[in-house]
């Protein structure tokens, strides 16, 4: 059950991965790319990762992309050409096969076995992922790069309002 | 049936090859980066796999802080985009060669 589970949502990530790729406008790439982002989320939830899985959905699903599809909209960005039009397609042909050959890489690493659990991985306790747990870890154990965060997100606010205004005096 | 986590990690290497390719491949910078977001989320996965299997929450408390990064850099990215929009009228990576010798 578990794993049919895993396989309907890995496949709609999957594929809609591909679309975010080849899609010929960038609105759809943003809607498939949101596509991905809840298959994942749901992914995440057969990991016991409770609390990642919320935020997945609110951050990155929910403002992350609404930041994207509203920058998309406020350019009005002619649809590119047909990506595999003639002059870039040497280039790209050169892109998709170092791809393959680092998805190789990859498949590679992962198939040398980890000895790590058997399928569905160790019994975990009950409270494993839930936002109580990430809470305390991250007020103890990461309470110094938890800080840090809010410095890298106050650095980014300043900084994308200082590129975007009008002009600078 | 349990999930093993080969079929995790592949999954993720799928994603994030994809990226790879759409970084690669594209000329449209906002597509480039959405292909930038998706491998973040290949790498999340990994995460919370490996997080899971060595029954420990290190990786995704690292998952939050790869989450706050890519959100920080959304915003600025972004705004780096609008102001190349409004002074070159177009996003298409051909076409910005200011910095090309």
């Amino acid at each position: 059950m578990e794993l049919l589970i895993f396989a309907g949502l890995a496949l709609v990530a999957g594929v809609s991965g591909l679309l975010v790729v080849v899609q010929r406008h960038a609105v759809y790439s943003a809607l498939f790319l949101i596509l991905t982002m809840g298959a994942l989320a749901g992914i995440y939830i057969l990991l016991d990762a409770h609390f990642v899985w919320v935020i997945q959905v609110i951050v990155y699903a929910g403002a992350i992309m609404v930041l994207f599809l509203f920058v998309i909209m406020l350019l009005d960005i002619r649809s590119e050409q047909a990506p595999w039009a003639a002059p870039d397609r040497g280039r790209i042909l050169v892109a998709v096969l170092l791809s393959v050959v680092l998805l190789l890489e990859l498949g590679i690493a992962v198939a040398r076995r980890f000895v790590l659990a058997p399928a569905g991985g160790p019994a975990v306790a009950r409270n494993f992922g839930t936002t109580q747990t990430v809470g305390r870890l991250l007020f103890t154990d990461f309470l110094f790069p938890f800080e840090i965060t809010s410095i890298i997100l106050l650095v980014a606010m300043i900084g994308a309002m200082v590129l975007a205004k009008k002009r600078l005096t | 049936m349990r999930v093993p986590l080969e079929a995790y990690l592949i999954l993720s290497a799928y994603l994030f090859a994809l990226g790879v390719v759409g970084v690669a491949t594209r000329r449209n910078a906002l597509i480039i980066f959405m292909s930038i977001e998706l491998m973040l989320n290949a790498v999340n996965l990994s995460f919370l796999a490996f997080a899971r299997f060595l029954n420990s929450m290190d990786g995704q408390i690292f998952v939050f802080f790869v989450m706050v990064v890519a959100a920080a850099e959304v915003a600025v990215g972004l705004a780096i985009i609008i102001t190349i929009y409004r002074n070159k009228e177009t996003v298409d990576v051909a076409e910005l060669n200011l910095l090309k010798w």
